[in-house]
């Protein structure tokens, strides 16, 4: 029998003598133990890799970050603050983090209003919404290494079809890629690819608001731009925290194009934080320094997810 | 009076007509203006994808043409044939066909199971794990890979797949909540009877749960097998040997096997690399897409109402 509905018949026979009700009790008590047992017992792959990949890995590398460990079998040197006083005068470290914030500043913001735009377009009950979706979503799966080879021959000062349109439209060519200025803007553009992602969500957000607001604000006169500042965008604004705190923290993480592209060049212009973390950790067996960097990325993501979730009390509009 | 009654109705009736002509004048404007715009975009999306097929179809010269051409006459088809010589591209993906298979597997087992028990197994403080489950998705995992690293080394694990393959086994957060949002609107009676039945937990989630959630289940095989297709850092960090290669870290090494000017071979090859993905996308965009618009949006639901 279930729990349930043995506490069911628990409640419902208060009135009726000691003697019977203690024995239920005592049978719906061990089916609770029982099922939570179960519980743990099915969870338990979950625990396991909780130690082993998450829970214990973050302890080792906040120790780690307090040690010199290089990898070998030699046991690591507590150095106290050693590390995360030699990053805070290290230039590569310090370009990487000024790099990084100015990627996101750039491209969060501009991921987030064009594929509301995107989304809001796709929404006006368009033929073919299907094909469209598809079409904008699709360089969204093609993640990673694909992208970007793609993108350094797209952005390609010579012969790039980007510089083929600037020149179209009587602009200069630019360097993207192998000029200090144009690396991130180029990285950038190539992130706005890939809108496809904020994009999926916006539009199921938009298809969830009951039309019968719009047409309650009609009867009140209300123009489509009131509607839309008054009804879509408090309506959104759950998505919209969303979308704002998952890029902000992919675009802190932005590994794999500068990886494949750039390597950090040109002048670390597009040393990316996570860049030069890997490389200090696995080029150069710096465990002890990079564990410190990881811990200092951690706490800057954790710091500006609470800031939002914070900062978005005032402005997310929750329905229940 | 008749007639001009008549007259006055007859011009009340063309006032109005007119006006709910300009309104549908109107609407019909920007209907086109709407249609054109998503029509550029939808160009500008492409765009790049088409560039990369012109390019893999162009004979060496004509990659380095400006302004460039739109192909070489005639397309070079062969340059497939070049591309997946010169760089073992069949190697690789057969490597990432059997590592992606091996983490499909675990990801739909462990994670299946783990959401069972979330979904449907009572204990009064399922919520509080649960959540824990969630903060874990949160973490960056660059504070992670250097321990893993040094765990999975002193397992000897190195330069194998197992540091990428093992894990899955383990259950993922984010196809564990996936799963249980699906679970949970599974109606209650089923597990009941069965309950009555005398099926333990394992019968009910072999025999029940996993044969009511084949969209589910479907879209977590989809999600695990893009990640793992696309992967980068994983097999960077655990593998050495070429030849063991997956496509993404294989690929990535491609630029240097070409001395990174045959755009055209280049980008035969990365085609060759995009076509499962561009398959699997086209057959599950429902699941991928419902998948996502769900799981994100009662993802923050649920972190508001916690909050």
């Amino acid at each position: 029998m279930d729990v349930s509905n043995a506490q069911v018949l628990d409640t419902s026979s208060t009135q009726a003598s000691e003697i019977r009700r203690q024995p239920r009790r005592n049978r719906s008590g061990r089916l609770e133990a029982r099922e939570a047992r179960a519980f743990w017992l099915l969870i338990s792959p979950w625990i396991i890799g909780f130690i082993a990949s998450t829970g214990g890995p973050i302890i080792a590398s906040l120790v780690l970050s307090f040690t010199d460990y290089t990898g070998t079998a030699q046991f690591p040197t507590f150095v106290g603050l050693q590390n995360y006083q030699m990053l805070s005068i290290d230039p590569i470290f310090l370009k990487s983090l000024a790099v990084t914030i100015y990627y996101v500043i750039l491209s969060v913001p501009l991921s987030l209003i064009l594929s509301l735009l995107l989304a809001l377009l796709l929404n006006q009950r368009v033929r073919f919404q299907g094909v469209f979706r598809t079409i904008f979503y699709l360089p969204s799966i093609v993640s990673g290494v694909v992208i970007s080879l793609l993108w350094q021959w797209i952005l390609n000062p010579d012969f790039g079809l980007l510089n083929f349109a600037l020149h179209f439209l009587n602009i200069p060519a630019v360097l993207w890629f192998q000029d200090e200025r144009a690396v991130v803007p180029a990285f950038v553009l190539m992130s706005l690819w890939g809108l496809g992602g904020p994009m999926v969500i916006f539009l199921a957000s938009l298809q969830g608001i009951p039309s019968d607001l719009y047409e309650a604000a009609s009867l009140d006169g209300a123009n489509n731009w009131n509607k839309f500042l008054h009804i879509t965008i408090p309506m959104l604004s759950p998505a919209i925290l969303l979308n704002l705190i998952t890029g902000v923290i992919t675009a802190f993480q932005i590994f794999v194009p500068a990886y494949v592209i750039t390597q950090g060049g040109p002048n670390y212009g597009s040393e990316f934080y996570a860049l030069y973390l890997f490389n200090n950790a696995f080029q150069y067996f710096k465990f002890g320094y990079a564990a410190g960097q990881a811990w200092i990325l951690f706490i800057i993501i954790l710091a500006l997810t609470i800031l939002l979730l914070q900062l978005s009390k005032r402005f997310v509009y929750y329905e229940s | 009076m008749a007639v001009q009654a008549r007259s006055r109705s007859k011009m009340q009736a063309e006032t109005t007509y007119t006006v709910r002509d300009t309104t549908l004048w109107r609407k019909r404007v920007s209907k086109t203006l709407i249609y054109v715009l998503l029509i550029v975009l939808a160009l500008v999306f492409l765009a790049p994808l088409l560039w990369m097929l012109s390019t893999a179809l162009k004979t060496e010269g004509d990659v380095s043409l400006f302004p460039p051409i739109i192909a070489s006459n005639p397309p070079q088809w062969y340059n497939f044939v070049t591309a997946l010589i010169k760089v073992p591209i069949p190697q690789y993906m057969l490597n990432t066909v059997a590592y992606c298979a091996a983490t499909i597997i675990g990801d739909l087992l462990s994670s299946s199971l783990i959401a069972y028990a979330f979904a449907h197994v009572r204990f009064r403080y399922r919520e509080v794990v649960f959540i824990l489950v969630l903060a874990t998705m949160m973490i960056p995992y660059q504070v992670l890979i250097i321990p893993q690293f040094l765990l999975f080394r002193s397992l000897g694990w190195i330069d194998t797949y197992l540091p990428l393959i093992v894990p899955t086994y383990f259950g993922s957060p984010f196809l564990i909540f996936l799963l249980r949002q699906s679970f949970r609107m599974l109606p209650r009676e089923y597990i009941e009877a069965a309950k009555l039945d005398g099926a333990n937990h394992l019968t009910i989630w072999w025999r029940i749960i996993l044969p009511l959630s084949k969209p589910a289940l479907a879209a977590v095989a989809i999600f695990s097998f893009m990640y793992h297709w696309n992967d980068l850092i994983g097999p960077l960090i655990y593998l050495n040997t070429n030849e063991e290669y997956p496509i993404s870290l294989g690929l990535s090494q491609y630029t240097a096997a070409l001395g990174g000017t045959q755009w055209n071979l280049l980008m035969a090859a990365s085609l060759v690399a995009l076509i499962p993905c561009i398959l699997v996308f086209f057959f599950s965009q429902r699941y991928i897409v419902q998948g996502i618009a769900v799981a994100r949006v009662t993802t923050n639901e649920r972190e508001n109402a916690n909050a």
